[in-house]
């Protein structure tokens, strides 16, 4: 059985073993669940699936949210990604899928938390976007969701995946460093790459705050995806490009666990505090609260 | 926890603690009840009764009471197919002193007259915790199959109980006892990992001393 308490120590058992991280946690839990590699890989497909179909009913442009805050925003970037948009028709569509997740969330569409609801576009993102334009097999984003979820059980346990605990840097963070791990796998990185491309996403969201407008899982949530995704893209191709992650992956998730506890319960998902408590936060606030 | 905890739930958006959570909340009162409810009232505190509108918290909670688990399309329709099933429904809002932030007390009523009142939070990730059953302090997050075995408060009964579930080869993972005076009603909540199997019930109900037996199954 396998500790999920370092990612170092999983990426060091997957070399030794001569397995790609994610096989290792599949071959892992399916003795923890005490089920066959086929029932959880099934399952696993099944999740897969429901991204895909959250992606395709959020890019619906008439889409709006239950509060009437958001919506029909992925529909601008499919627009845009069309004839190439300025940062390529593959970052552009991306971008577009995270929208798509994140908006269909919030108009109460079915999703895949990833770790969360609130980061649930991220993944889906980054892994659809390498099927489907890029052309790599779906076998491999099944498997490279156990290898982000072998990153995010880590996470939880070494630090937080709860904006109420650890702010967005838990939340989106925590989803761009498991997307980021996954893209690496697939992409044909070592386990030793995948821990570089972790560690990197997370750095690059280190302290970012949760400070929901309304404190509804929308503004500035879903954009915040979209960053998310667009981290995980530098991290991955950093860390496939041979660039290590200075601070070691472990030690970084420490980080985020004490950066986490340093915030005040303010920029913690109470909508005390940040973007929340400006102006046009707290009008929006009214007008969906009254 | 286990990598589906993390790729997962599969649920109906916007959040997983204020709708997954709810709906689950909502399918643990379902399941106690045990009959077609006719009923529900339903009290939200804290952040619940803040911003349950925008985050379809009663739609969830409706929802679960319907039979409805947290990843059902039909989550986004609760409310009008509560009326198609003949479920009256009434929500307020109000403080629970000392509940977790997201706390709910459901009333419900079932079509053969029973009634059970529960109270439960919603404490993150769409993990439940149902921590009030009747007006006895509980303590169960439904994750596991558990068993709830209410009785007269005498000797002998815990291990009459668990003497029973060893001959079954069911291993006990979290056991706790309740009662809110001695000698009267007391509930044991019992958790298991194994599947319980459905005659299990019968047997537990006619030990001595045992008033009602209730299984809810891990959700």
């Amino acid at each position: 059985m396998l500790k999920y308490d370092s990612v170092a120590a999983l990426c060091g058992a997957a070399e030794k073993a001569g397995l790609s991280l994610s096989q290792l946690v599949l071959n892992d839990q399916a003795e923890e669940m005490g089920e066959s590699s086929d029932v959880l890989y099934d399952r696993m497909k099944n999740r897969l699936a429901v991204m895909a179909q959250a992606v395709k009913a959020g890019s619906d442009p008439g889409l709006r949210s239950t509060s009437g805050l958001t919506g029909g925003d992925a529909a601008k970037l499919w627009a845009r990604a069309a004839d190439g948009g300025m940062t390529g028709s593959f970052l552009c569509g991306a971008m577009a899928r995270a929208t798509a997740v994140a908006e269909y969330n919030a108009a109460m569409g079915k999703i895949v938390a990833a770790p969360t609801a609130g980061s649930c576009g991220i993944l889906p993102a980054a892994l659809l976007s390498l099927v489907e334009d890029r052309g790599l097999p779906e076998r491999s984003a099944v498997m490279a969701l156990f290898t982000a979820g072998a990153i995010g059980m880590v996470i939880a346990e070494n630090a937080s995946v709860a904006g109420a605990q650890g702010g967005c840097q838990a939340e989106c963070g925590s989803a761009s460093a498991m997307a980021a791990a996954a893209m690496v796998e697939m992409m044909g990185g070592s386990p030793a790459q995948v821990a570089h491309a972790c560690a990197m996403a997370i750095k690059n969201q280190l302290g970012l705050v949760c400070d929901p407008v309304a404190g509804l899982v929308e503004i500035p949530c879903i954009k915040r995806n979209v960053a998310g995704v667009v981290i995980a893209f530098s991290a991955a191709e950093m860390a496939l490009a041979g660039i290590e992650s200075k601070i070691p992956v472990d030690e970084v998730i420490d980080a985020m666990r004490r950066v986490g506890d340093a915030l005040p319960c303010s920029l913690k998902e109470t909508a005390q505090g940040g973007l929340a408590t400006t102006p046009t936060g707290l009008k929006l606030q009214e007008q969906v609260f009254g | 926890m286990n990598v589906f905890d993390m790729i997962g739930p599969v649920m109906i958006g916007p959040s997983s603690s204020h709708t997954a959570g709810a709906a689950r909340l909502g399918f643990a009162a379902y399941k106690i009840l045990g009959q077609k409810p006719v009923e529900a009232h339903i009290l939200l505190s804290g952040s619940f009764a803040k911003t349950y509108k925008g985050h379809g918290t009663d739609k969830a909670l409706i929802a679960g009471i319907l039979g409805f688990q947290s990843g059902d399309e039909r989550l986004r329709d609760a409310l009008a197919l509560a009326e198609r099933a003949g479920l009256r429904y009434t929500f307020t809002t109000g403080e629970l002193p000392g509940a977790h932030p997201n706390t709910a007390r459901i009333r419900l009523v079932g079509d053969q007259g029973r009634v059970c009142t529960l109270q439960g939070s919603s404490i993150g990730g769409g993990n439940i915790l149902v921590t009030e059953l009747d007006g006895m302090e509980v303590s169960f997050t439904g994750q596991y199959n558990t068993l709830l075995v209410l009785h007269y408060d005498k000797p002998g009964t815990i291990a009459a109980v668990t003497n029973y579930m060893a001959e079954s080869t069911l291993n006990i993972g979290n056991f706790r006892l309740t009662r809110p005076e001695k000698g009267g009603i007391a509930v044991m909540t019992i958790e298991v990992d194994d599947q319980i199997p459905d005659d299990l019930l019968d047997g537990l109900r006619v030990l001595p001393n045992v008033t009602r037996a209730i299984l809810i199954r891990s959700i």
